[in-house]
């Protein structure tokens, strides 16, 4: 009896997550693949943290990345813009290609890549230093790239980021005056500055409310139309809601691996491995 | 007839009103152990306090005379005469002039040691490799350790030889400009060789404040400036130094306050003469804690008293810096 009412609960939410994820059309947008992982490894120290991870993001989609905690997503897309080896003792192996050519080959300017792979994180952070003006414009002056329309560029960040109406009469007050979710809109307005091709995301409603949630997703869903996101979330609703492809990923006390990536909607409906299955319709995780 | 009593029962909307309580004391017995130590500690935090206590009240009522007959002259006037019955000269005590040589010498100092001591405290934090960062960390500890009379004996054989030449090159190239002009050819123990002793003093202090302080720099921040593109020099200047700038000053002061106080090493590189000169290569500079140490062996009595003064002086001006340099490292902590 009990279980056969749990069995009815899971398959709800299932199709209540699959007919979210099937609103979004997969890869129509697609414009080729922009980031590619091949056969990524990573390790801290001994412990082999990640195996074999291959996986390709297209140009003009949202990848989400989902899985229980430690299961090595986090590490996975730091090691796409290359923060992953600023923990002492981090390893990796594999290679992560942008636009055909290998972020991790001798001679590359890492500031570059990184300046190509922009990444927002778990909490705001804001240079509370720097009003907001300067926060939104502060990757220019970090990397060292002069350019002419800075108010131009200013304004046009922040409306992608969905920021500006809120702001614009403010632009001179420091970012820490923001509420939690306005400068997480503004790390991303920052990010959007130096024009990345790729946009990571490392889990970046898990501090917000609600509110500021859905505002960040609509975000999220507009920058889709001209660049590659990434967006690692513990929260399926959001995977749903916000990606075209899905990775799930898994640890089975060993390394993370990925189990599974496909189009969203069949993961969420139809997903090959039962480990998947299980994992989306809430049965562990 | 409005004064028949209104009974509870037919008026309950009106009830005793609640008490509210004062709120409680809360109380716990400390067993033997913990009274025991805190009776040693909190007797150990007192006994400094108490002696700092005594050492100021011992140098004021000591020197109280002085501040009394000298009154602001003491600290204005440049003048340091002992009385002397075979001269016939009448006392006249004055710190004027070794108070000004104090801040000259601990300016110079600081203006050499504090690049030096921040750069090494960026090095050590951001870009020496593992293995060197402890052996330099030991290394620059260690030098606060050594006894500033080496420092002095180094100063007068190693460097001021070396120094003197440098201040012939720049008297050669910049002597238009006042504090470096020279009179005659008097370059040794000048403030400008005392100034650079008490640079090379100042830097452990300096670099493990500082270092301290950029430690403490928010990771997240760090972060956000490396993923935009940030190269480490930008992503030092746009958060590492706004976050560190007020420790790192408050370091700087505690080294100007160690810079201030020091007696031996200053007093064996510097020439002291009652005279305020801008050249800061001739050989003509002050410091109140050499003067101290320069008259204490063959004072007169009177003398002595003045000495305690000028020593009260010394101690109230680097217990200032001190407390100011505090003042600025803690709040600075505090925003966090």
């Amino acid at each position: 009896m009990n279980n056969e009412r749990e069995n009815e609960m899971s398959e709800t939410k299932t199709n209540s997550l699959a007919s979210i994820a099937a609103a979004r059309t997969p890869g129509t947008t697609a414009m080729g693949v922009g980031l590619e992982a091949r056969s990524v490894h990573a390790w801290f120290g001994q412990k082999h943290v990640l195996s074999d991870i291959s996986l390709d993001f297209y140009a003009g989609t949202v990848t989400a990345l989902i899985g229980p905690s430690g299961c090595g997503k986090s590490t996975f897309i730091r090691i796409l813009n290359r923060m992953h080896e600023f923990i002492p003792s981090a390893a990796m192996a594999g290679e992560v290609l942008l636009d055909g050519k290998d972020v991790y080959r001798a001679g590359v300017d890492v500031t570059k890549i990184r300046l190509g792979i922009g990444m927002v994180f778990q909490k705001p952070n804001p240079f509370p230093s720097m009003t907001i003006k300067e926060n939104v414009l502060s990757g220019l002056k970090l990397a060292q790239i002069k350019i002419n329309n800075a108010d131009e560029l200013l304004e046009d960040c922040l409306v992608r980021a969905g920021l500006w109406s809120e702001v614009k009469d403010r632009l001179d007050q420091y970012g820490g005056t923001l509420s939690g979710g306005q400068q997480q809109r503004l790390c991303i307005a920052r990010s959007l500055a130096v024009k990345p091709q790729v946009l990571l995301m490392d889990e970046p409603c898990s501090a917000l409310d609600p509110g500021s949630t859905l505002r960040i997703e609509e975000t999220i869903r507009d920058l889709s139309k001209t660049m590659t996101i990434v967006i690692v979330t513990h929260n399926m609703q959001q995977a749903a809601r916000v990606s075209d492809y899905t990775g799930f990923f898994l640890s089975d006390g060993g390394p993370g691996e990925l189990v599974e990536a496909a189009p969203t909607s069949h993961i969420f409906s139809n997903p090959k491995d039962k480990r998947t299955e299980d994992y989306v319709t809430g049965r562990f995780g | 007839m409005h004064d028949q009593p209104v009974s509870i029962l037919e008026n309950p909307v009106n009830p005793v009103p609640t008490k509210v309580p004062e709120p409680r004391e809360i109380t716990t017995e400390p067993r033997l152990s913990d009274r025991v130590f805190r009776t040693v500690v909190s007797s150990g935090g007192f006994i400094s306090l108490v002696v700092l206590g005594l050492i100021s009240l011992f140098l004021l009522y000591e020197g109280l005379n002085i501040f009394r007959s000298e009154g602001l002259s003491f600290i204005t006037s440049f003048e340091w005469v002992a009385e002397s019955i075979e001269n016939g000269t009448e006392a006249s005590y004055g710190i004027g002039a070794m108070l000004y040589g104090t801040l000259v010498i601990g300016f110079i100092g600081l203006f050499f040691g504090f690049p030096l001591a921040l750069g090494a405290a960026l090095f050590l934090s951001y870009y020496a490799p593992e293995w060197l960062k402890k052996p330099m960390v030991l290394v620059i500890d260690i030098m606060a350790a050594i006894p500033s009379i080496v420092f002095g004996l180094w100063g007068y054989f190693v460097l001021m030889p070396q120094a003197e030449e440098w201040a012939r090159l720049i008297n050669k190239y910049l002597g238009f400009i006042p504090i470096f002009s020279m009179p005659g050819d008097f370059y040794t123990r000048s403030p400008f060789i005392a100034g650079l002793v008490l640079a090379v003093m100042i830097i452990p202090i300096i670099t493990s404040i500082s270092r301290e302080v950029f430690a403490q720099t928010p990771l997240d921040r760090i972060q956000a400036a490396y993923a935009l593109g940030a190269t480490r020099w930008s992503m030092i200047r746009a958060v590492v130094i706004p976050y560190g700038k007020g420790g790192v000053i408050g370091g700087a002061m505690l080294g100007l306050g160690r810079a201030i106080g020091e007696t031996v090493a200053v007093y064996t590189v510097l020439n002291l003469v009652y005279d305020i000169r801008p050249e800061i290569f001739l050989s003509a500079g002050g410091s109140v804690a050499s003067l101290i140490v320069n008259k204490f062996g063959e004072a007169t009595p009177p003398e002595l008293k003045a000495l305690m003064a000028a020593g009260f002086v010394l101690f109230i001006v680097t217990l200032a810096v001190n407390f100011l340099a505090n003042a600025i490292i803690n709040r600075t902590a505090r925003q966090g």
